[in-house]
Order: C-alpha cells, then sequence, then structure tokens
C-alpha cells in the first residue's frame, strides 16, 4: 500500500497547481510566458482566419463538429493510403476499410480502442500524422468542450469563449509543454525515440527477432497526458519499451490523473471566483465533486487491488504456491501497482493497460469494468467531468425537491428542458453498453469474436462496449476484434458515445446559461457539503448499479461465484 | 362525507379509471399495465414463450392488476376530498335566477347564465347574487357564508374596497344594483369548482421536471430487462417472461408514478382546507419557493385596531385627572380605540357612578377628518375633546412644555398618542398602542431559519415604524410607505434573484400582487386585487402566506421524499429477485439471496407484493404531506435522507422478508 499511498500523495498537489494553470489558460489570465505563446497563437489564428469572438453555445459546438469531421476525413484516407506514404521503413501495407473507420473514430474520440497492433499495422507517419497528432486534438477537443459547459454554469451568457482559441490554447500552452516533459522523463528512463526501422537480432537460439522501435516516447507522454490510451505496440504499457521501469510507470499514472483532475479544480476555482474567495485552491464545491470522484476511485481501487491479492484458488488447488494473482502482469510492477493502474486507467478514461485486463480475477476485473459503466470517475479530459455533472444535476433535483425547493444550482433553475437534456445524456450510456453487447450476444457475427466460453465470454463483450461507450479504449484482449462486425459496431458505439452525450451536455450549459440567477439563501440547498457529497455517490453508485447489476450479475459475479463456489 | 362512503366511492373511480386510454396518461402504470395483459395471456397460454407455471403467472397478473388498482385508488381518494364541497358550491350556481334592468329601465327576470359582462341586475334581500360584479348602486348586507364559511354579513355598497360582490353569496337586507363583471362561465365561484374538481389541474413545471426523470428511469429499466434476455440465452440460462416483467415492474419507479397525481391533488386541496384558492398548481408550488414576504403591517402584523395601553399626564396633572377626563371623553366613542380607552380606565378604577346619567344629557361631539378630535360636553357645561396632538395645540390656551416630549416618547415606541383636553387645558396623552398578534415574532424566526426573509409595510413614520418592526421581528420595513413603494421593493428584491410574495386587498395593491412571484388577495378585497393575484385568502386573514409557503414546501418535499424513496427500494428488490431469477442454472446464486427467502418463485412474488402493497400504505403521507418543521436546508436534507433514503433501502429488506415468510406456507 506503500506505494500507492506515495503515488495519491504526489499527486494531490501536483493538480492543484496544473489546475490553478488551466484555469489561468481558461480563463485567458495573464502570464509570465505569453512572450513566448502569443506570438504563435497569434500566426495560427491568422493562418487560419480565426476572429476570437464569443460564440454561442451552438455555434461552438458546431465548430467543435466541423473540427473534428475535418480530422476525421484526413485521418482516414491516411490510414487507407499510408503504404505510399513516407517514413515507412517496415514496409507496411494501407489499413483495411473498417480497420480504418474503427480506427480513427477511435482516436478522434479520445477512446483509443486499437483492433491493430502498432507494430505491424501502422507506419511511423501514420503513428505520428494520424495517431499522436489525434491525441493531441481529441483531448483538446474533451478540455475545450468542458470548459465551455463549465463557464456556461457561471456565466450570465450563452455567449462566452471561442471553441478554436480554447482549442488552440490549450494545445500550446498545456498539451505540449507537457508533452514534451514527460517524453523527456520517459526517454531518461529508457523508451525508444527514433524514425529508424526496426531492428532484427539473431538470439542465443539462433533464430532472428525484430526489435520494434519508433517515436515511441513522444507517443507515450501525450497518450497519458491526453487520457488517450492507445499503445504504440500491440501490448500496450506492459512492454517495457512503453513502460520500462516502476518509474516510468509512476509517471504514466501521474500524468494520466492529471489533466482530468485538473478539470475539476478549473471548475471549483470558477465557482469560488465567482463568490470572490480569490485565493481558493479547489473552491468548497470544486471539493465535493473532488471528493465524491475519489470516494468512488478509492473504493474501486481497494476492490481491486485485494481482490488480486488474493489471488485465484483454483490454483491453489493445484498445490502452485501464489503471491497473488500474477497472471497477465508483469514482474517488474507487481501486485499494487498493476491494481492502481488498472483502476487509474479505467476511471480516468485512459484506456493504457499495463496488465491484462482479461486475466484478471472475476472481482478484480468487474471495478473496471464498472468504473466505465459509471463513467464518472475523474472520467477522460474534460468529458468525465461533465458526465459527473449531470448527475450532480440529478442529485441536486431530487435533493431540492426533498428540501421543498424548486431544483436550482448555482442560483439557476432546472426545469423540464434540461431535465430532458439530462436524462437523454444518462441514458445514451446504458443503451450503448447493454444494447449493443446484446446485439452481439445475438449474431453469429458478434459471436465468433469471443474466446472464452460462458460468463467469461460475455465479459468480454461487455467490456469491449463499455469501454467504447465511455470512450477508454482497454480492451479484454482476448476478444477477436478485428472484424467487420466489430470495427463497425464498437466505432458507432465510440461515435455516439462521444458526440451525443457531448451535444446534449452543452445544450444543457446553454439552457442554463441563459436562466436568470436566483438568490441563495439558508433556505436554498447547499451543493457543497459532505452531506450532498455522500448523497451524490450515492445516486452515482445506485443509477450505475441498478442499471448494470443485472447484466454484471451474469458476467463478472456468476464468474466470481462459480471460482469461489 | 364518512371515511367508508369515500373508501367505496374512490374504489368504484379506481375500477373506472382502469381504461387503457386514461393509463396512457401515466407512463410508468402504462407500463405496469402493457406487462399484466402480457401476463394474463401467458396465464391462458402458459407454453407460448417455453415452458411456464400457469399458477405463477397467474399469481403474477394479479399482483400486477393490484398495482394499478391501488394507483388509481389513490388519486380517487385525493380528489373525493374536494368533491363534497364541490356538491355544495355547484347546488347554488344552479338555483340562482336574475332580474336583469335593461335600457329603458325595465326588469327582467333571467337565468343567471344568461348574464353577459356589463349587464346591470338588481339584487334584493334574500335573493342570491347571479355572478360577480361591481355595487353601483344601493348599500346591502351580504351573506357570504357560501364561499368562505364566514356567517356573519358583510356591507357592500357603492365604491371603496367593499364594492365587489361574489356570485353565489346571498344579500340579506335592503338592495343592490350590481353591474356584472364576469362571462358565465368565468366567475369566482366556476373557477373555484373547476379548481376543486381539477378539471383545470394543470401540471405544474416540478411534476413535469419529476415526470420526465421517471419516465427516463422507466426506459432504462425495460432496457436493462430487455437486455438481460439475450444476455443470458447466450449462457443457456433460460428466464420466464413472467419473471421478467416482474422484476421491471419492481425496478420502474410505481411507487411514486403511482401516488404523483394523488400527491398533487392532495397538495392543492391542503390549500383550499385552508380556505385559500389558488389560481393553479405552479402558484403553490412558487410559493415553497419564496424568499422575502412582504407584509402590510395593519391587519397582518398587528391587530387592526390600537389599545389604550397608558394615561401618561403633563406635570400638574394628576394621573387620576386625566384617566377620569380621558374615559369621559371615549364614553360614547363606539370605535375599537374608544373601547379600549374604556376598558383601560375602568380597569384602573374609574368611577362610573353617573355614567348613564352622562350619556343621556351629554351632546356627543364626533370624529370627522377635518376636525381629527371627538368628545363630549356634559350638560353642566364641561368639555371633554381627545384627539391627535397638531389639532389640540391650536385650540388649547396653552401647551405644557413636557407635552411635547410625551407626544414624541410614544411615538418613539411605535405608539399612537391621543392628547386629552378639559374645556381648553391640555391634561395629557393617552398611549395607543399597536399590538402585534401574537405568535407572530415566533413565525419570524422560524421563516428566518428556512430562509425567508420579512418586509413590513406601513404608513406610519420611521420611527414608529421602526419600533413596531423590531417588536414584531421583521427583517425590514418601509415606513410612509405608498403603493408604489411596494411595487419599487418587489422589483429590487427580485433583481436579486428572490421570488416575493405579498398580500393585499385593495384596489392599490393590484399592480404590487401582480407584480409580485405570489399575490394572495384577501376575499374582503376589490376584485381588481383578487384578479391580479394568484391566490385569494377566503377567510382575509393576511398572515396565511406563512401556512401556503409552508404547504407549497410540503408539496415539492412529498415528491422528493417518495422518489427517493422509491427508488432506494430497488436495492432490495433486487436482492430478492437476481438470486431468484438466476439461482436455477447457477446454484451458486444463492450466495447472494442473502434475504434467505424460501424459493425463486416466493422471493419474485414476495418483492412484487412489496412493490404493489407499499403504494396503498403511503397513502396517507400522500395526502397529508411528509412532515414539515422549519428548518434551514441542510438540515432538513439531512432528515429527509435518513428518514426516506436510508429508510427506504432497509424497509424493503424487512417487508420483503416478512411477506416470504407469510406467503411460504401458502404456495408450497
Amino acid at each position: 500500500m506503500l506505494q500507492i499511498t506515495l503515488i495519491l500523495l504526489v499527486y494531490l498537489p501536483v493538480v492543484l497547481i496544473t489546475g490553478r494553470y488551466l484555469y489561468a489558460v481558461a480563463m485567458q489570465e495573464k502570464m509570465v510566458m505569453d512572450k513566448v505563446y502569443q506570438p504563435i497563437e497569434h500566426r495560427i489564428y491568422r493562418l487560419a482566419n480565426i476572429s476570437q469572438e464569443a460564440m454561442t453555445g451552438k455555434q461552438y459546438i458546431i465548430a467543435l463538429l466541423i473540427t473534428n469531421a475535418c480530422m476525421i476525413a484526413i485521418g482516414y484516407f491516411t490510414l487507407r493510403i499510408q503504404q505510399w506514404l513516407f517514413l515507412n521503413p517496415n514496409q507496411i501495407n494501407n489499413m483495411e476499410a473498417t480497420l480504418s473507420f474503427n480506427t480513427i473514430i477511435s482516436f478522434m474520440t479520445n477512446t483509443n480502442l486499437q483492433h491493430y497492433s502498432g507494430e505491424s499495422g501502422l507506419t511511423y507517419l501514420s503513428q505520428m500524422l494520424v495517431i499522436i497528432f489525434m491525441m493531441f486534438t481529441s483531448a483538446a477537443t474533451g478540455y475545450a468542450v468542458c470548459m465551455a459547459f463549465c463557464k456556461r454554469l457561471i456565466a450570465k451568457t450563452d455567449t462566452i469563449g471561442n471553441f478554436y482559441v480554447d482549442f488552440v490554447r490549450v494545445i500550446i500552452r498545456v498539451l505540449l509543454p507537457l508533452a514534451f516533459l514527460v517524453g523527456l522523463l520517459l526517454v531518461w528512463q529508457g523508451t525508444p525515440q527514433t524514425v529508424q526501422q526496426n531492428v532484427t537480432l539473431t538470439t542465443i537460439e539462433g533464430t532472428s527477432q525484430d526489435i520494434a522501435l519508433g517515436p515511441v516516447a513522444s507517443l507515450e507522454s501525450i497518450k497519458h497526458l491526453g487520457t488517450n490510451g492507445g499503445g504504440f505496440f500491440g501490448a500496450n504499457s506492459s512492454t517495457p519499451f512503453e513502460n520500462p521501469t516502476v518509474i516510468s510507470n509512476m509517471i504514466e499514472m501521474l500524468a494520466m490523473m492529471l489533466l482530468p483532475g485538473a478539470c475539476v479544480v478549473v471548475f471549483g476555482l470558477l465557482v469560488a471566483k465567482r463568490f470572490q474567495h480569490q485565493r481558493a485552491w479547489l473552491g468548497k464545491q470544486g471539493t465535493t465533486i473532488f471528493a465524491a470522484m475519489s470516494v468512488l476511485f478509492l473504493a474501486g481501487l481497494l476492490i481491486v487491488y485485494f481482490a488480486e491479492q488474493q489471488g485465484n484458488p483454483m490454483i491453489d488447488e493445484l498445490g502452485i504456491a501464489q503471491q497473488g494473482s500474477m497472471e497477465g502482469k508483469e514482474t517488474r510492477f507487481g501486485i499494487e501497482q498493476s491494481a492502481l493502474f488498472t483502476t487509474v486507467t479505467t476511471a480516468f478514461t485512459t484506456g493504457t493497460v499495463n496488465n491484462m485486463h482479461d486475466s484478471l480475477t472475476p472481482v478484480g476485473g468487474l471495478v473496471p469494468l464498472f468504473n466505465m459503466m459509471l463513467n464518472v470517475v475523474f472520467g477522460g479530459i474534460g468529458v468525465g467531468l461533465m458526465n459527473m455533472m449531470m448527475y450532480v444535476l440529478l442529485a441536486i433535483f431530487i435533493a431540492c425537491l426533498m428540501i421543498g425547493r424548486t431544483p436550482q444550482f448555482l442560483g439557476k433553475k432546472i426545469e423540464q428542458k434540461e431535465m430532458k437534456f439530462m436524462a437523454l445524456s444518462i441514458l445514451i450510456h446504458p443503451v450503448l453498453i447493454l444494447g449493443f453487447s446484446a446485439f452481439a450476444v445475438m449474431t453469429s457475427a458478434g459471436i465468433a469474436g469471443v474466446t472464452n466460453p460462458g460468463a467469461h465470454g460475455l465479459s468480454q463483450i461487455l467490456y469491449e462496449y463499455a469501454s467504447s461507450a465511455a470512450n477508454n479504449g482497454s480492451g479484454f484482449e482476448g476478444l477477436a476484434d478485428n472484424s467487420t462486425f466489430w470495427n463497425v459496431t464498437t466505432g458507432l458505439v465510440m461515435f455516439f458515445g462521444r458526440y451525443l452525450t457531448m451535444i446534449l451536455q452543452l445544450a444543457i450549459a446553454s439552457l442554463l446559461a441563459n436562466k436568470a440567477i436566483n438568490a441563495e439563501s439558508v433556505g436554498t440547498l447547499q451543493t457543497d457539503t459532505p452531506t450532498f457529497t455522500i448523497f451524490l455517490v450515492a445516486i452515482v453508485v445506485l443509477i450505475g448499479a441498478l442499471t448494470f447489476l443485472p447484466a454484471l450479475a451474469l458476467g463478472p459475479i456468476t464468474e466470481q461465484l462459480l471460482m469461489f463456489g | 362525507m364518512n371515511t367508508q362512503k369515500m373508501i367505496r366511492q374512490a374504489s368504484i373511480a379506481a375500477c373506472k379509471k382502469l381504461n387503457p386510454l386514461y393509463l396512457m396518461k401515466n407512463p410508468v402504470m402504462f407500463v405496469v399495465a402493457i406487462g399484466f395483459i402480457l401476463v394474463v395471456v401467458l396465464t391462458m397460454f402458459p407454453t407460448m414463450f417455453g415452458e411456464s407455471s400457469r399458477l405463477f403467472n397467474a399469481s403474477v397478473a394479479s399482483i400486477l392488476f393490484i398495482t394499478i388498482w391501488f394507483s388509481n385508488f389513490a388519486e380517487s381518494i385525493a380528489e373525493g376530498r374536494g368533491r363534497a364541497q364541490v356538491q355544495t358550491l355547484k347546488q347554488t350556481k344552479t338555483t340562482t335566477k336574475a332580474t336583469r334592468i335593461l335600457a329603458d329601465g325595465t326588469e327582467q327576470m333571467v337565468q343567471a347564465e344568461q348574464l353577459q359582462k356589463g349587464d346591470l341586475v338588481i339584487v334584493r334581500a334574500g335573493e342570491t347574487i347571479p355572478n360577480d360584479g361591481e355595487v353601483v348602486e344601493g348599500i346591502a348586507t351580504v351573506d357570504e357564508s357560501a364561499i368562505t364559511g364566514e356567517s356573519a354579513p358583510v356591507v357592500k355598497e357603492r365604491s371603496g374596497d367593499f364594492s365587489s360582490v361574489t356570485g353565489g353569496t346571498v344579500v340579506t337586507s335592503d338592495w343592490l344594483k350590481i353591474e356584472i363583471t364576469s362571462m358565465p362561465g368565468d366567475s369566482f365561484l366556476d373557477k373555484m369548482i373547476r379548481l376543486i374538481e381539477g378539471a383545470s389541474r394543470q401540471k405544474t413545471p416540478n411534476e413535469i421536471a419529476l415526470n420526465t426523470l421517471l419516465v427516463s428511469l422507466t426506459i432504462i429499466f425495460l432496457l436493462v430487462v430487455v437486455t438481460l434476455l439475450p444476455m443470458a440465452n447466450y449462457l443457456n440460462i433460460s428466464l420466464s417472461v413472467a419473471t421478467l416483467i416482474a422484476l421491471t415492474v419492481c425496478l420502474i419507479p410505481t411507487t411514486i408514478g403511482g401516488l404523483l397525481s394523488a400527491i398533487g391533488i392532495a397538495g392543492m386541496d391542503r390549500v383550499t382546507k385552508f380556505n385559500v384558492i389558488a389560481m393553479s398548481g405552479k402558484a403553490v408550488e412558487a410559493s415553497g419557493d419564496v424568499d422575502t414576504l412582504i407584509l402590510d403591517k395593519t391587519g397582518t402584523i398587528t391587530y387592526g385596531n390600537r389599545m389604550a395601553t397608558a394615561f401618561l399626564p403633563v406635570q400638574g396633572v394628576t394621573a387620576q385627572e386625566l384617566m377620569e377626563m380621558a374615559w369621559l371623553s371615549s364614553l360614547a366613542d363606539e370605535t375599537p380605540e374608544g373601547k379600549s380607552i374604556i376598558t383601560l380606565a375602568e380597569q384602573q378604577g374609574v368611577d362610573q357612578i353617573n355614567k348613564h346619567h352622562i350619556l343621556q344629557t351629554a351632546t356627543v361631539i364626533p370624529f370627522t377628518a377635518q376636525t381629527r378630535m371627538s368628545g363630549v360636553d356634559l350638560a353642566e357645561g364641561l368639555q371633554v375633546r381627545k384627539g391627535s396632538y397638531d389639532a389640540m395645540i391650536k385650540m388649547a390656551t396653552h401647551v405644557p412644555n413636557d407635552l411635547e416630549e410625551v407626544v414624541k416618547q410614544v411615538s418613539s415606541v411605535g405608539g399612537t398618542p391621543l392628547v386629552v383636553m378639559r374645556g381648553r387645558q391640555l391634561l395629557g396623552v393617552i398611549y395607543l398602542k399597536d399590538i402585534v398578534k401574537e405568535g407572530l415574532k415566533e413565525r419570524f424566526a422560524q421563516l428566518r431559519a428556512m430562509g425567508i426573509k420579512t418586509i413590513m409595510c406601513t404608513g406610519d413614520n420611521p420611527l414608529t415604524a421602526a419600533a413596531i418592526a423590531q417588536e414584531a421581528g421583521v427583517d425590514g420595513f418601509i415606513a410612509e410607505s405608498r403603493p408604489e413603494d411596494k411595487i419599487a421593493v418587489i422589483k429590487a428584491e427580485q433583481a436579486l434573484g428572490k421570488v416575493v410574495a405579498m398580500t393585499g386587498d385593495g384596489t392599490n395593491d393590484a399592480p404590487a400582487l401582480a407584480q409580485a412571484n405570489v399575490g394572495l388577495a384577501m376575499n374582503s378585497g376589490t376584485n381588481a386585487a383578487k384578479e391580479a393575484a394568484n391566490m385569494v385568502d377566503l377567510d382575509s386573514d393576511p398572515t396565511k402566506i406563512i401556512e401556503v409557503v409552508e404547504i407549497g414546501k410540503q408539496l415539492l418535499m412529498t415528491r422528493g421524499a417518495l422518489t427517493t424513496f422509491s427508488i432506494a427500494n430497488d436495492v432490495a428488490k433486487y436482492f430478492a429477485i437476481i438470486p431468484a431469477m438466476l439461482m436455477v442454472a447457477i446454484p451458486q446464486m444463492k450466495t447472494l439471496n442473502i434475504m434467505h427467502l424460501h424459493s425463486p418463485t416466493s422471493a419474485i412474488i414476495s418483492a412484487l407484493l412489496f412493490n404493489a402493497l407499499i403504494i396503498p400504505l403511503l397513502i396517507p403521507i400522500a395526502m397529508k404531506g411528509v412532515r414539515y418543521q422549519p428548518m434551514n436546508a441542510n438540515h432538513l436534507l439531512n432528515r429527509n435522507l435518513l428518514i426516506y433514503g436510508l429508510g427506504g433501502m432497509v424497509i424493503p429488506f424487512i417487508g420483503i422478508k416478512i411477506i416470504d415468510l407469510v406467503i411460504t406456507p401458502l404456495i408450497s
């Protein structure tokens, strides 16, 4: 537990400082580095003819969708013709149509579900121009929409912020500098960064082996920072080149925890500064939400940790001594760093893995699955906070009724229309996961991908769609997922899971932005108390558990009961 | 109406509401109804979707049926409570005939329904006023008990605040010529009938939003169950359709779904019981959100009348002298103030020997607005007067040095000074005090704890106003206020994002009543005020606004509490049904049967039966509303979360276990 405690202790101050910086970036505060950044930004604005004018919520989301659509189109064609382009020393072929569709949606939606293996499926150019590029832009998209959302909850107008400006600023001022720093740290730990072709060795057995290389460190850094998760190599962060040491493991975990947490801090500061609490670090409202997320995170972490520590009883029965369930784990990380990594990657919706989730004990595997089903435990950059805010609004709605007031948050009434959009945005997630899982088990094409019999097979399917809908991207890697069926269905799930939710959530923010602000008193609901944190956690768990429990009962719970009798 | 009769009528009405078209209005119950039909078909053809037990299907079907029926019953009970009142009102309406005065002055008998706006009618003693109107001629007493329940007749006359009459009330003496001011079928009485009957009951914004939430939860759980079937099939676990329907019905929020409309009707009914007519449910809900209450001083915070509380003589005059003269001056004074002076003097032991003789011989000088004083001239020549300071000093030969100081003293503590004069000599001051209504100070303190600010409006000078404000414990006051000041205050508060409520009765108040988010007009007031307000208090008791605020809060709280309860219930139902469903295929599932329910069948039936029975058990709470005590939002939330959240999680575990113990011997 020492290592876990240590990382979480380091995380707290780092996320608060980063959050404060992110707030300065979002609110366009003056900063020392303006001299360096501003000329670059202005050149980009001029080049792209960006007006920097404030946008309405509708204009904002349209700008976002068009920008994303253009990137999808460019990325798709690059993958389809990569064979003929430059930087292809390993002679890799063009990517097949449905796989390209899946890949491009996957990266644009910040999911990074990979139905290909990087070392054999992508050229260095594709890795850089498509994968790394989208890792930056998809993270920036999530950040931008989240800031637009948060500002509207506070503002008295719907015309606020400019998508292009938010998008450019976060890449220039946050993602690039941080990625550069993390990249250097990883190179220091031994991650390669090169465009040379693979090295072919003769092993001591006399056979030859390819050692895959490439611009790995630069991808690894943004892969975690941007909560992307798509590995350079098929085996992701469990391979020594992506994640060589315990130190690199910690760096990667902290990197993926950094910005989702910082977004919560920004929101906390926005609310706190509204009341002129200029010196707040997180603010009371921010603390409430951060605490609720932390409770869910720690509960999940402890369950995985103890489940994995306990090991597999069937191996005990064979008379083999085991120190926890080490199947699918790297010895250099052990149970502790693996359990933490698993919880972090699914809570913060990154999807990178340093151990095989398919091999986790049933309950150990249930936690990452449940994290993705909830999709609110910090979540991906920006979007995680927005998802949580839907539950916050829902909790407020019920709590306000219980105290006999018309529901309002930050002085703005939550009425039928907001309720409708909120309900829809909460509904999308189970519809995608349960609906498509049911569809997959009914079709032979779906079942064809399943490699395990019985309950574990169902867990694989649920995991794949939960990972897609939550834009996480990790996999129960046992699934044979590079087929037309799986490429297309998961592609659709990722697409709707990302954009439909975003549109609805920003629409809610726009509706709230246009509302009159009502006064707050001791008679109005305080949403920044410990009671509210507890109530929020209860609502999240209750709605989450009630929605997914039957499916989980058939999958991991059945598995667990069968294993332990 | 007695309870038994009410239950019998509600039972019949509940059956009538089983009509699918009616059920469609309540999506949650409609889903139950569809489930019911499916299970009925399965009872007739048990092998339609694979093997299933006819007896089990029949039990599920009957429980689903009573679930729907209970929900209808709750609604009917709520509706039944207002029905008796409507019957009386309707009778008043149908029997009314009217005497219309035509343009040439002749009279014509017509049915009340035929009267148009602008028609002139004459109503004589014993006749019923046919429709709402304004008195244009005559003076008469009117019995308004049909509407207010208050039997003492009220005087109505042309112009002023007592010129409006309500259709359905009865003239008891003299006659009135009335101009009809409302269209047929749109009178106050009609509105009241419609409101109580619930015909014009529109769903309130909060109710609609909550309904959206309930529909979404229903969709989520339908999805959960529909997708469960193929997943279970994939694992070769067969689930019976009746079990799946039972699971759906247990999970969707039937408890709150079944009681929602009853809660709304009962909430309105509680307002009506208080003799307040709310023009819409929206107004009642809005009153729960009130942040600022604007109250008139006179009649609301203080009793309308001032009471004599002390005699303050000037130097050189004894208290006894002043008391005697004050008593003399008021002997013929019939105003409440005058009577209170008599009472006080007699309490202090004034000599009453000559009372009758004096009354018979003295000349009474009545109060007029010009002289601003009153008194008596005794037969033996003594003149005694009492009146305002300004009026009296003009008549006196000499003004004592300390008189002004005494007058100021009285004003500064919120009192009204009346100066007493014998002949031309000023004797001293009668201290008339504004008496703050009992218990109001505590009420205002409670309101403050609830986050509601009170502002008092008064025509008094700032000094007096401040004193009364302090005594009553209001948060703010406007002295020397004019009607337009009220609107200014309301607008200022609203600009701060506050919801404002006010009471009023005069025509002057109409704009302010309209501007306020919640306006409560007094029934004794003008039609203009009543029309501008969104609530009318039939008893004309302005303090009632406080109760209305509480009822509004209670209405929302009841909905919130039962929603929380309904959702929290699902946890236990899951622990009953999921293991039961899967136990046959996966025997290890018994680990999750933490309630140790007897068999899969008994578990499912118990959960479903609990789900049905909880509806009638909660009807009393839906009718009365959850208990409300004024306290701040945080305490209120903690309390209700403990009772309805935690309670909602624990109670079904106990309930389902008990039902399981009871039904086990019956089904095995």
